[in-house]
């Protein structure tokens, strides 16, 4: 067969043309950005408003935490988002000094599946984390008992489950159960996948919801925002200040507030088990990481000006998604930081 | 008895022979000329080379990437790595054992019950089944194959594991309960859950190469066998499933294949537990479920890790193909010298 090189020739100065033409058609006020999918619901949602707004565009890439501290630190976005705060260890690999940013707060939800239990079952720290070591296996120990006095509980065996994929969700639950019990921190730990002692593995929050649907007698932990959808009993937890508290939107939000003066000093400072008397105890953030120094001013400013609504005009947004908006006093720890950016 | 048998091999072969002989004789010559003689006949023979090529090349590059992504762990821990159970990533502690237990476990589970499910739906469908109904039935099993994993982990959710529960809590209050391969809690997620799934998703692909197999296996020898007396089932087992045995042999190493590198059906029912447990009714894991499960939010040697983990399971295909091979290799040369 002869070839046509001339043809060949002119399509493809024709897809170089069309491919520049797209390149300079794109709006010059347009942000990348990657990372957690936790937040994802609530960020898709302002950034679709952001836009009507702005008109600034803003491309996000549900990746994951990790792939979002990936990206931010190869440079590739403008800012990355993760669900668990970047340590030490990982700053110090950053090419510049990076700034995080809470946004919203989320809630870890003690789901269960006990069908003839009416009222919610009351847990604290210590049998949740005896359950988790299977230390407790049947509902009726004793130390589940004594936290629920009048409540009939059935014989059968706690069928335990867990995320078996590395996830925040998890980090949040096990930075919980090492805060109030110093078994499970020495022999478990904390963090996105962890040695679990005993139960089931889901992938995902659907994975472990499905492991409680479908068992009589499970427990496990979900998302907040997953739970409210997806009619779950859930269990009211002993706080800090000792009064059992239902997870909720506020009493997220009061543990952040709760949290200030340890946020203050370190704005990844860990908001579980916070003071405050209606402070739910496993509750966190999620963070935006954008450098401080951007090294272009126009994009700092973008940066900013988003930033200062999302903090502000944004968090209207989170509540009806379930997601927990900011209390004013750590709007405020935010707002400096983002002074910083330039 | 055994005569007609005998007599039925003797033209088995003899049919084979002539066939090889066929084979060998009268195309080498000619390509030998054309290789070199004629320009479109060069081109064909060095693309086709290329393109046969490229795939030993791409697998020499897909083990070479995971050596070196993978050796930062294997510095660390050696082949330890293939026998030890413990999998930390607080402590940062990797261990493969219980997922390569896992892996050949869950898929041998599921070829056992795979594999007579999948010959004897062939043979019907070959030699038994009335006209109308084998359309039906190969549509049937074509369809099961083109079922996406996910919907088969889903109905193992739904479906499998509530009906798993209730078996195995029979299990657990009977007697069985004091068997290793029964103890534990019945919570359904389970080895067991994993190897039915596994079966049913690798039955398509072993009936229908067995399905095809059969129906190649010349009709000479079927008139051959009837011809001797031989009843349906006789001329079954004998002349029609040996000449077509290395190519069932086959199509149970696609199903293998198949069943080990199946992750997201199996993750979604397995349980994903920590241990190797001899126990069908505790959760178990494969290396590909801890691959898909921890890959995305790993961090330190972490990935290392799970690379090694990958690189093991690239191993563990390879060694059970060639296992499958020098054993499809015997059986062929059994044939010849029988």
């Amino acid at each position: 067969m002869k070839i046509d090189c001339n043809l060949i020739f002119k399509w493809g100065v024709a897809l170089v043309g069309i491919a520049t033409l797209a390149g300079c058609a794109a709006p010059q006020n347009s942000l990348t950005a990657a990372g957690a999918t936790f937040p994802y619901p609530v960020y898709s949602q302002w950034f679709d408003a952001y836009h009507t707004k702005t008109s600034t565009t803003i491309n996000y890439q549900p990746m994951g935490s990790g792939a979002g501290v990936q990206q931010i630190k190869s440079r590739t976005m403008d800012f990355g988002a993760s669900d668990t705060p970047v340590d030490d260890a990982q700053l110090k690999t950053m090419p510049k000094k990076l700034l995080q940013i809470p946004t919203v707060a989320g809630a870890v939800v003690i789901a269960y599946n006990l069908p003839g239990l009416k009222t919610p079952l009351k847990l604290d720290g210590p049998a949740l984390a005896d359950i988790y070591l299977g230390k407790i296996t049947k509902w009726n120990d004793a130390k589940i008992s004594a936290l629920n006095p009048g409540v009939v509980l059935p014989k059968i065996g706690i069928v335990v489950g867990h995320r078996s994929d590395g996830s925040g969700t998890s980090y949040i639950f096990t930075s919980y159960l090492s805060d109030v019990s110093p078994e499970w921190d020495k022999k478990v730990g904390t963090g996105k996948s962890v040695s679990w002692p005993v139960g089931i593995g889901g992938k995902g929050n659907s994975g472990v919801a499905g492991v409680i649907k479908q068992s009589p007698g499970a427990l496990g932990y979900i998302e907040l925002a997953y739970a409210a959808q997806n009619k779950f009993q859930y269990a009211a937890l002993l706080n800090a200040a000792g009064n059992f508290v239902l997870p909720s939107v506020e009493a997220t939000t009061a543990a952040a507030a709760g949290s200030t003066e340890k946020l203050k000093k370190d704005i990844r400072a860990s908001i579980v088990n916070a003071a405050g008397e209606q402070s739910y105890p496993i509750a966190s953030f999620t963070y935006l990481l954008v450098y401080e120094d951007t090294g272009n001013v126009t994009k700092a400013n973008e940066i900013k000006v988003f930033l200062r609504w999302a903090i502000t005009d944004g968090q209207k947004m989170a509540k009806p998604l379930n997601y927990a908006p900011l209390p004013e006093s750590v709007v405020r720890l935010d707002e400096k930081l983002i002074k910083r950016i330039h | 008895m055994p005569r007609p048998y005998e007599c039925v091999k003797v033209l088995l072969h003899l049919f084979m022979n002539s066939q090889n002989q066929q084979h060998n004789t009268i195309p080498t010559e000619r390509l030998k000329q054309s290789r070199f003689g004629n320009l479109g006949d060069s081109i064909f023979y060095s693309s086709t080379l290329i393109f046969a090529t490229s795939v030993l090349v791409a697998t020499l590059l897909i083990g070479f990437q995971l050596i070196k992504t993978s050796w930062p762990a294997i510095q660390h821990f050696g082949w330890r790595f293939l026998f030890t159970s413990t999998w930390d990533p607080v402590h940062q502690i990797y261990g493969a054992w219980p997922y390569i237990w896992g892996t050949l476990a869950s898929s041998l589970l599921a070829l056992i019950l795979a594999v007579p499910v999948a010959i004897g739906t062939a043979i019907f469908l070959v030699e038994l089944s009335p006209k109308w109904l084998r359309g039906v039935l190969s549509f049937m099993v074509e369809l099961l194959a083109a079922v996406p994993s996910v919907v088969y982990g889903l109905w193992g959710i739904f479906v499998l594991i509530p009906v798993l529960q209730k078996i195995q809590g029979g299990i657990a209050l009977s007697k069985l309960s004091v068997l290793p391969i029964f103890a534990g809690a019945p919570t359904g997620y389970s080895m067991m859950a994993g190897a039915l799934v596994l079966s049913i998703m690798i039955l398509p692909i072993i009936t229908a190469v067995t399905r095809d197999v059969i129906a190649n296996v010349p009709a000479t020898q079927r008139e051959a066998a009837f011809g001797l007396g031989s009843t349906h089932w006789e001329a079954v087992k004998g002349p029609i499933l040996r000449s077509a045995r290395s190519g069932i042999m086959g199509a149970v190493i696609l199903g293998l294949a198949r069943a080990l590198g199946e992750t997201m059906a199996i993750t979604m029912v397995i349980g994903n537990g920590k241990d190797a447990s001899l126990s069908l009714l505790a959760p178990a894991n494969t290396l590909a479920s801890i691959l898909a499960n921890q890959f995305a939010e790993a961090s330190g040697l972490q990935l290392p890790s799970l690379m090694y983990i990958a690189l093991v399971l690239f191993g563990v295909a390879i060694i059970v193909n060639a296992i499958a091979r020098l054993l499809l290799w015997n059986m062929s040369r059994g044939m010849k010298h029988a």
